[in-house]
């Protein structure tokens, strides 16, 4: 899900450190509301409903952030986004002095934990869904055609007409939006909303956009790539747990393929240029 | 039809534009000359709404007019080749010639902003083959195609859409002869169906070649008009660089 997030931004050019930081805020913050209202004895569904706007919402104000921060303050992508996963990592432990929220109803787990189908949950069905239409919409609509276009060559876009500064405006808050859709789907899936969540999370993103095969300096990349990078990285990650490598030398692998990755894309590049 | 009257533009402290004022007819081609730094290409962003004058105005149809932006130049139908801006490289050849005016789907598909992308493609199609310009296929990459087809994509993405005046900065650099010609031919054949062209270049034999009438910028001011027909290459190059050829040849002995 943060894969998708990060697809839309890479392919304008641009990259957002913040989908983990969004999406571990965007699910306490979703918690919060929804313990406070249940236990406020408002009906569940009633709760449910404020927690999961709650978390869209501030998904939506800090994708906003990003892109007007990006647009009208011309502040760099990076710094843009990195002073944002600052502040929301910041903010997810003020408002929880580092405990989880704990007492959210049952149902949320039971939701988020269910088997249909032998292997489905409702988090994959979600992440699927949420995947086909992303991937439709980048695509094959104006919307995606702009977005690759404003990667390519922004000046052009420009000339061409296209709105380009609201453009990038959507396409951050976009990316918000999905980090949160996946702070929901976390939250589901542990029963509890950890302020842990989302910490590295922008790596595993970035590494699977890069590993799909979209170019950091835009222009480049689909959804399904995207798709088979997180698989790809999944798979790596599952690997060197089930041999029996310690856990903390994923990031480092992660770091590493990224590396990889891109000094493999600059070698075409140039070769491309040659 | 477009005229332009006492623009000026500062970027700081630096006067790109003074004063500037000249006129261009519906189905006329008007040459704008000059050294670098003339104000050649703050002319033209000024005119295709890239950049906002400082002072003085535009009129346009008779209509004093100042675009904010690129969109509303584009919407009052006037098309610009720039000469550094370009294309989106990643993408096709029908993808560029449309951009920022995609045809969507008819129906809900539509509504929600899906292509029709085969629309675009034949359209694309149907465009480059009236206008005469062979490239291959419109589904490649612009990326992949030579300077010269770049430049021919440019130049169709602009004619198609341009209505009342299509400016092309420097739409002959890094061309080869044939390209040339083919550029040239393309500009008398807009001129026919009644728009007006502004051809800014720095190839006097080109600009001698098809304009109607030569605008001279120096400095950030329009140094003099000339009636194509009745001006000679040297007298340009006189008022281009405020010396005759003689003079300069002298000076640089």
């Amino acid at each position: 899900m943060l894969a998708f997030a990060e697809t839309l931004v890479i392919i304008t050019g641009g990259i957002d450190l913040s989908v983990g930081a969004i999406l571990g805020l965007s699910g306490i913050i979703g918690s919060l509301v929804l313990v406070t209202l249940t236990t406020a004895d408002h009906s569940l569904t009633a709760g449910l409903f404020a927690g999961v706007i709650a978390a869209m919402l501030t998904g939506l104000l800090i994708g906003l952030g990003n892109g007007l921060m990006i647009t009208r303050m011309r502040v760099t992508p990076f710094i843009a986004t990195l002073a944002m996963l600052g502040i929301a990592t910041g903010l997810t432990f003020v408002l929880t002095n580092g405990v989880d929220v704990s007492g959210l109803p049952p149902v949320v787990a039971t939701l988020g934990n269910a088997v249909f189908l032998g292997v489905l949950t409702v988090p994959i069905v979600v992440t699927a869904v949420i995947g086909i239409v992303v991937g439709l919409y980048l695509h094959r609509s104006q919307f995606g055609r702009w977005t690759f276009a404003i990667g390519s060559n922004a000046r052009a876009a420009r000339g061409a007409g296209i709105p380009v500064s609201r453009h990038l405006v959507k396409v951050y808050v976009l990316s918000g939006l999905l980090s949160a859709a996946a702070g929901i789907l976390v939250v589901m899936r542990l029963g509890t909303g950890s302020p842990l969540e989302g910490s590295n999370d922008e790596l595993n993103a970035i590494a699977a956009v890069v590993i799909g095969g979209a170019s950091l300096f835009g222009g480049v990349g689909t959804v399904l790539g995207s798709v088979l990078g997180a698989l790809i990285i999944g798979t790596i990650v599952n690997g060197l747990i089930v041999v029996g490598v310690q856990p903390y030398w994923q990031t480092v692998i992660i770091g590493v393929i990224i590396a990889v990755a891109v000094m493999l894309q600059e070698r075409g590049r140039q070769k491309e240029a040659a | 039809m477009l005229s332009l009257k006492n623009v000026g533009k500062r970027f700081g402290s630096l006067t790109a534009l003074d004063a500037v004022g000249f006129e261009v007819g519906a189905g006329e081609v008007v040459g704008l000359v000059g050294d670098n730094g003339a104000g050649k290409s703050t002319c033209v962003k000024i005119i295709s709404g890239m950049f906002q004058p400082s002072s003085g105005h535009i009129d346009f149809d008779g209509q004093p007019r100042v675009w904010a932006s690129p969109h509303e130049a584009l919407d009052a139908g006037i098309e610009t080749v720039y000469q550094d801006v370009g294309l989106a490289s990643h993408l096709s050849v029908d993808a560029n010639i449309f951009l920022g005016r995609e045809m969507k789907l008819p129906g809900l598909l539509g509504r929600l902003g899906f292509l029709d992308n085969s629309g675009m493609r034949s359209a694309a199609r149907a465009d480059t083959h009236r206008i005469g310009i062979r490239l291959p296929d419109v589904g490649a990459a612009v990326g992949d195609l030579s300077g010269g087809q770049r430049q021919a994509v440019a130049i169709a993405r602009s004619i198609s859409w341009a209505r009342k005046l299509l400016i092309l900065d420097e739409p002959t650099n890094h061309l080869g002869v044939a390209e040339v010609e083919e550029v040239l031919r393309l500009i008398g054949r807009v001129r026919d169906q009644g728009v007006a062209v502004m051809l800014i270049s720095h190839t006097l034999p080109h600009v001698m070649a098809v304009t109607d009438r030569i605008v001279v910028l120096r400095l950030g001011r329009v140094v003099a008009q000339h009636v194509t027909k009745e001006t000679t290459t040297a007298q340009i190059v006189h008022d281009i660089m405020g010396a005759s050829e003689e003079e300069i040849a002298a000076h640089v002995r």
